[in-house]
């Protein structure tokens, strides 16, 4: 550490385009490792951090990012440009904490010689006036007992410390103490920990990575074998998706309970998982998975994120064949789980591409739970499936679900309706059992609802070494605040012929700001001067 | 279990109770600082023991008693503050102890009862630190941000007793979230003592700054002494409840550290407290700027109390307003 700037080096006229540079070099790495550079980097990482609680983050919500740049135009598209809707792995935030960890090696690794130094070093000379110490504290000697005598009990008295005994004139003999180099300990195991965990944080992100799936709670299963398994899938730059830690995962049922006002208070899914030689014995342990405890297994851990409804429809087509599906709605008020979306049909048994382009289905529209209508319009009271009801609009023609284009589960490719190759052939609201009728006679009757929930996979190789480092630095940042450095010195003159009992004085100096040296003074001085009496 | 709302009430009754109380003491412990002989015995007093301090690191025990001079009325009002203080603080407990047992948990799950704990901490570490230094005719500096946060509290931030959301039902609720209130309730002390140094340093400089308003504070090296100290108790306790946070993170949200805006905000408080500290180690630095720091720290950990969840929507916004 360099508290001071370094001298201006004067410029001599001799010096070569070499050494100029090797100077050069030398005062950057000096001024990047100063204190000053390194407060001013502790200031820049927390305005750089600032922008990312303020403005909505791409990692975190990306629809919002998006609607806050077409909501800012030059502005908001400026900020994109400039990364800050992805403050955290922007250039400019990824350089002030690199300048920051340079700045640190740079710090540490001259301290941790001095340390080592200072470690072997031999406590200080005791000052000749220790009456001007800050703390002092003079005495007499028992009687009976000579300088070697007391010279010995003190150094039992001061046996937690380090300390060396030396001489002077006239017989007079003097210990000097030091204690708390655990602090100079614990503030480099600190920095050094927060190297670590920075370090192995970074490495988390490279090798890490999250993968999101909804699972329907009807004995369902996922099985983490590659990207095209997720609904949406964040990797890490050194995670290329083919060899994911194989495990299954087959979801049993799902169970949320709700306080009388309609607050969740207990959601509760049972799994069953294979991973390891049960993939090959097809075995399935259960697990209870809960919000606060994630299934961990083969290295990946599984979330239970959230949960909704999948309404379930049969459709009976003019010719007799049936279809039943139960899709996932998404829900649009997560305090009354009132939810949209689209379940989409193909009759069966048509060959002909054209007809069957003209007679797909799709039944969209509000799920709710707890129905309540106002006149027509469906709303929900209540957020359990206590009275669930749809108001659906039955769109038929071409859904466009083989035309090579992405669509949401959730919703119809709405240019369709617009178009119209999609048009509506009715509008009802269903309670449980009930059905619709179409003019060419196919029936789509509201049969119930399923529950799914929404799984997420997590696999971060570090993340225990993080916690390890986490713990260090805690540990370290505990003894460097609160254990003091101190010095202290016994000095002991023999008596004279008049006055045989030896001269005791001792006294005190605490080397950090922090006071509270005087009472730990108080007692060791009692007691090495107490010690001596009577 | 069932809401008990009888006792629910009667916290919310003992809530405001306790704030009006904290605001008679206000005016009473301003009206010592404001008139009181004390205001500049005090400052002669500080000033004597800064010296013992600075030059011992000494305890309470070596201060040469006040001299028992005569005491004026202003003083004997300040006493009377102090004494409501304490009174008040005890309200407040209770306020929190009944809020806990109509909800059959800890009482800070949500931000009204988040906000309730912080400022009671903040009442708690000045009254310690009034039994440290001589600084009772400050405390209405202390106050006036308590009773301005317990205002906001207790109005926008209301929220009727009730369970909490199945990710808050943890023990790690307990642990992550005490310590977080303990850190930043003592953070608010520092945040004051910061503030008001600048006024006297600012004083001491050119005595014509603020010649009514500074000579009764106490020296400026004993309200830097006070931020010191209580920083440093407050610095590791926040340090382990962001700790224990990522934690808690790791299990209910399937990430240790996301960047979430309380995260953030926290990293931000956190990163500004480590320049305090350097600040302090740091030739140029100590003194005024390290006290604008602290009071940029407070800054961060008021923002983080109120506006973020206010303002964004985060996860930790579930532990809301309601
Ligand atoms: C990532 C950035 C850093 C953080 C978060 C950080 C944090 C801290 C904290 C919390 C302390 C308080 C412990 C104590 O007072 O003993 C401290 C002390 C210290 N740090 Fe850092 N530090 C950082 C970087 C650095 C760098 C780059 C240097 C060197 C230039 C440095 C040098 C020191 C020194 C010398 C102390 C002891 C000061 C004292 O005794 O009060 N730190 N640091």
């Amino acid at each position: 550490m360099t508290t001071t700037e370094a001298p201006p080096a004067a410029p001599k006229p001799h010096h070569t385009p070499v050494k100029r540079t090797f100077a050069f070099l030398r005062n950057t790495w000096r001024g990047l490792t100063s204190m000053r550079t390194a407060l001013v980097l502790l200031f820049l990482l927390a305005l750089a951090a600032l922008p990312g609680a303020l403005l909505p983050q791409r990692k975190l919500n990306a629809p919002k990012v998006d609607e806050y740049i077409s909501a800012h135009g030059w502005w908001g598209t400026l900020l994109d440009q400039l990364e800050f809707y992805d403050v955290y792995s922007s250039i400019w935030f990824s350089a002030i904490y690199l300048l920051l960890m340079v700045s640190l090696v740079g710090c540490l690794t001259p301290r941790s010689f001095e340390y080592v130094k200072a470690m072997r070093a031999k406590p200080v000379l005791t000052p000749r006036n220790l009456a001007r110490m800050p703390h002092y504290r003079p005495g007499r000697g028992a009687a009976t007992a000579d300088v070697a005598t007391v010279i010995a009990a003190a150094h039992q008295q001061l046996s937690g410390w380090r300390r060396i005994e030396r001489e002077e004139d006239g017989g007079v003999r003097t210990i000097s103490a030091e204690r708390g180099f655990l602090r100079e300990t614990g503030n480099l195991v600190f920095h050094f920990s927060m190297l670590g965990l920075i370090v192995f944080f970074a490495l988390g992100k490279l090798f890490g990575y999250e993968g999101q799936v909804i699972v329907q709670a009807d004995g369902s299963s996922f099985c983490n074998a590659g990207i095209y398994n997720y609904d949406s899938f964040n990797a890490g730059l050194r995670v290329d998706g083919t060899d994911l830690n194989p495990f299954c995962v087959k979801v049993n049922d799902f169970t949320a309970r709700y306080t009388a006002s309609g607050q969740p208070d207990y959601y509760h899914s049972n799994i069953e998982y294979q991973s390891g030689p049960d993939l090959e014995t097809g075995t399935w342990r259960p697990y209870g998975l809960e919000v606060n405890s994630p299934l961990r297994t083969a290295g990946d851990r599984v979330y239970l994120l959230g949960h909704g409804y999948s309404p379930k429809f049969t459709v009976t087509f003019p010719d007799g064949s049936q279809r039943t599906q139960s899709t996932q709605w998404r829900t649009v008020d997560p305090a009354t789980m009132l939810a949209e979306g689209a379940t989409k049909f193909d009759q069966p048994g048509i060959t002909d591409e054209v007809q069957r382009r003209t007679r797909q289905l799709a039944i969209t529209g509000l799920f709710a739970p707890t129905a309540f209508l106002h006149g027509t319009v469906l709303t929900s009271s209540a957020p359990e499936a206590k009275d669930p009801a749809v108001a659906v609009d039955v769109l038929r023609g071409d859904l466009g679900l083989d035309s090579g284009r992405g669509q949401s589960v959730f919703e119809v490719d709405q240019s369709r309706v617009d178009d119209g190759r999609l048009k509506k052939v009715a509008r009802q609201n269903l309670e449980v059992g009930q059905e619709i009728k179409l003019d060419d006679g196919t029936k789509i009757r509201f049969d119930g609802v399923g529950q799914w929930v929404s799984l997420q996979v997590s696999h971060d190789p570090t993340q225990g070494f993080v916690l390890g480092f986490a713990i260090a630095m805690f540990v370290g940042l505990g003894a460097s605040l609160l254990v003091k450095r101190r010095r202290l010195w016994v000095r002991v003159k023999p008596g004279t012929e008049d006055d045989p009992s030896t001269v005791i004085e001792v006294a005190g100096l605490a080397r950090t700001d922090q006071a509270g040296y005087g009472e730990e003074f108080h007692r060791v001085s009692e007691r090495l001067l107490g010690g001596q009496k009577g | 279990m069932p809401i008990n709302e009888t006792l629910s009430r009667y916290s919310d009754w003992l809530y405001t109770t306790a704030a009006a109380i904290y605001v008679v003491a206000l005016m009473m412990t301003l009206i010592e600082q404001g008139f009181g002989a004390k205001g500049r015995l005090a400052m002669e007093r500080a000033q004597r023991r800064s010296r013992e301090l600075v030059g011992a690191g000494g305890p309470p025990v070596e201060e040469a008693p006040a001299a028992p001079r005569e005491v004026g009325r202003p003083e004997r009002i300040g006493r009377m503050g102090a004494s409501l203080l304490v009174l008040g603080a005890l309200l407040q407990l209770s306020a929190i102890v009944l809020r806990g047992l109509a909800v059959h948990r800890a009482p800070w799950g949500n931000m009204y009862e988040y906000g309730m704990a912080v400022t009671f901490i903040t009442v708690v570490t000045w009254l310690v630190v009034m039994g440290k230094f001589p600084v009772r005719h400050l405390t209405g500096f202390l106050l006036l941000p308590v009773v301005i946060l317990m205002f906001v509290n207790g109005t926008m931030l209301y929220t009727i007793a009730a369970p909490v959301q199945p990710a808050l039902q943890s023990y790690w609720l307990v642990i992550h979230v005490s310590a977080a209130i303990i850190g930043s309730g003592v953070f608010l002390v520092p945040g004051v003592a910061s503030v008001l140094y600048l006024f006297r340093a600012a004083h001491d400089k050119d005595n014509t700054k603020f010649a009514r308003f500074a000579p009764k504070l106490p020296a400026a090296d004993v309200l830097d002494r006070i931020a010191y100290r209580t920083t440093i108790f407050a610095f590791p306790v926040f340090t382990f409840g962001v700790l224990c946070g990522a934690v808690w993170a790791e299990s209910a949200w399937g990430r240790f550290w996301g960047w979430d805006p309380k995260e953030t905000v926290a990293f931000i408080a956190w990163v500004v407290y480590a320049a305090y500290l350097h600040s302090r180690a740091t030739a140029g630095w100590r003194g005024a700027r390290a006290a604008a720091i602290n009071i940029v720290g407070f800054a961060a950990i008021v923002f983080n109390l109120f506006f973020v969840n206010l303002v964004t929507a985060g996860l930790h916004s579930y532990a809301g307003v309601g």
